[in-house]
């Protein structure tokens, strides 16, 4: 049965407000999770004034101006600052989105959320939390371990029985453009935590992320190893705990769809078993 | 690949339902199983007006008095809604189950004519039902 709730050790409390930045007009609040392995405290939110004149448009320039200039304890991954690497990915204003590819005015105009649940806080701050449903290693840095092995387990390179070319594998045009939506993604990890499926069964339930690349081998031309791959997938857990919830698809930074992806596994399921 | 650092102690769960936004989507996917969860009640109800029936006046005419009653109305009209939507949004996972609908303007409507359906047809079948009486 899934837990709803948070864990006694995980449950939030309110951190310290860090003083606003002297004579700035063009102020900014962040509420960021902090939690920190080493104090044996309860992960808490702090409060932080950012000032936009001094600061780049995006949430990540405003995780860097905090740590820059206010504190320099705030602990999150980064690294290319343009949405390649998929360091930054973290829970901003409730959805997760990539830190540098997600504008401080951009995240709180969502388009796809419901009015009624969409909660705001009265001072227009800009929440941000750690990827959804992970264990924390430190403030917004998420323990990926488990979501790499799942990327490991679909077995994500060319498969393949005939004796190799003397040069590469060759693929049509056409056989090419099917990988087209699959191949761009950077293992965020943002699809994946932003399923509750996964929430509840993260532990046998493969997740969006490992299945967009378990598609991405099926349907390369190139690949010899189609049935097996399937047999690796048909399980009531591993595949079949996607409900089309389709949060994945609203999350992804990279505007890929998992969800159609694992549509179209189900899909070769059954088109084999008739 | 060098071992990843972890805290010496137990790490804290990031939160979740208690900070993800709601999207159409994903509400839309709880009202599904709320309301598939609700049929075991509705089913109930039907089964009990059946046995009803077959039982002979005395019974049929109980049970016919406890639906007619306002707090029978309520849990009729209540049932007919968790039908509809139920249904409704069967018919929206076979059309993802199909492959179609999943770009962002589809899956979008999809979730959304779900909800104005069911509600919009609950209103009808008791208007008509109000009407016709």
């Amino acid at each position: 049965m899934a837990q709803f709730t948070l864990p006694k050790n995980s449950q939030i409390r309110e951190g310290r407000t860090w003083a606003a930045p002297a004579g700035a007009k063009n102020l900014q609040v962040f509420r960021i999770y902090r939690w920190n392995p080493d104090d044996g405290q309860n992960p808490r939110i702090d409060t932080y004034h950012v000032d936009r004149d001094d600061c780049g448009p995006m949430v990540l320039d405003a995780l860097l101006w905090i740590k820059n200039k206010v504190d320099p304890t705030l602990v999150f991954r980064r690294s290319c600052r343009e949405g390649i690497c998929g360091s930054c990915a973290m829970n901003i204003e409730g959805q997760n989105a990539l830190a540098c590819t997600i504008g401080i005015d951009e995240c709180k105009s969502p388009d796809n959320a419901l009015p009624l649940l969409t909660r705001r806080d009265k001072d227009g701050a800009v929440r941000i939390y750690p990827l959804p449903h992970m264990p924390v290693i430190k403030d917004l840095v998420p323990d990926l371990t488990n979501f790499y092995a799942q990327h490991a387990a679909i077995e994500p390179w060319l498969q393949t029985e005939t004796p190799a070319p003397e040069k590469e594998w060759r693929q049509t045009p056409e056989d090419r453009t099917k990988l087209d939506g699959l191949y761009e993604c950077i293992l965020c990890a943002c699809c994946t935590t932003s399923c509750p499926s996964y929430w509840w069964n993260g532990d046998k339930f493969l997740g969006p992320a490992a299945l967009l690349q378990a598609y991405r081998w099926l349907i390369d031309s190139r690949d010899e190893n189609t049935g097996e791959r399937l047999d690796g997938l048909h399980d009531p857990f591993r595949l079949y705990r996607c409900h089309t919830i389709m949060n994945c698809a609203n999350t992804c930074p990279k505007n890929l769809n998992p969800a159609k992806a694992i549509a179209e596994i189900k899909k070769m399921m059954v088109e084999r078993a008739v | 690949m060098a071992p990843i650092a972890r805290p010496n102690v137990a790490q804290p769960l990031s939160p979740h339902l208690q900070i993800y936004r709601w999207t159409w989507t994903m509400a839309m996917s709880v009202f599904h199983r709320i309301t598939g969860t609700a049929l075991y009640g509705g089913t109930a109800l039907v089964a009990i007006w059946l046995v009803a029936l077959a039982s002979g006046p005395r019974a049929y005419g109980a049970v016919a008095w406890f639906f007619g009653s306002w707090i029978g109305l309520l849990i009729l009209f209540a049932y007919t809604w968790v039908l509809l939507h139920h249904m409704l949004g069967g018919l929206r996972h076979f059309v993802w189950d199909t492959g179609y609908g999943y770009d962002k303007p589809k899956r979008l409507g999809l979730a959304r004519a779900t909800l104005i359906g069911s509600v919009t047809l609950t209103l009808v079948i008791w208007l008509l039902a109000v009407v016709l009486r």
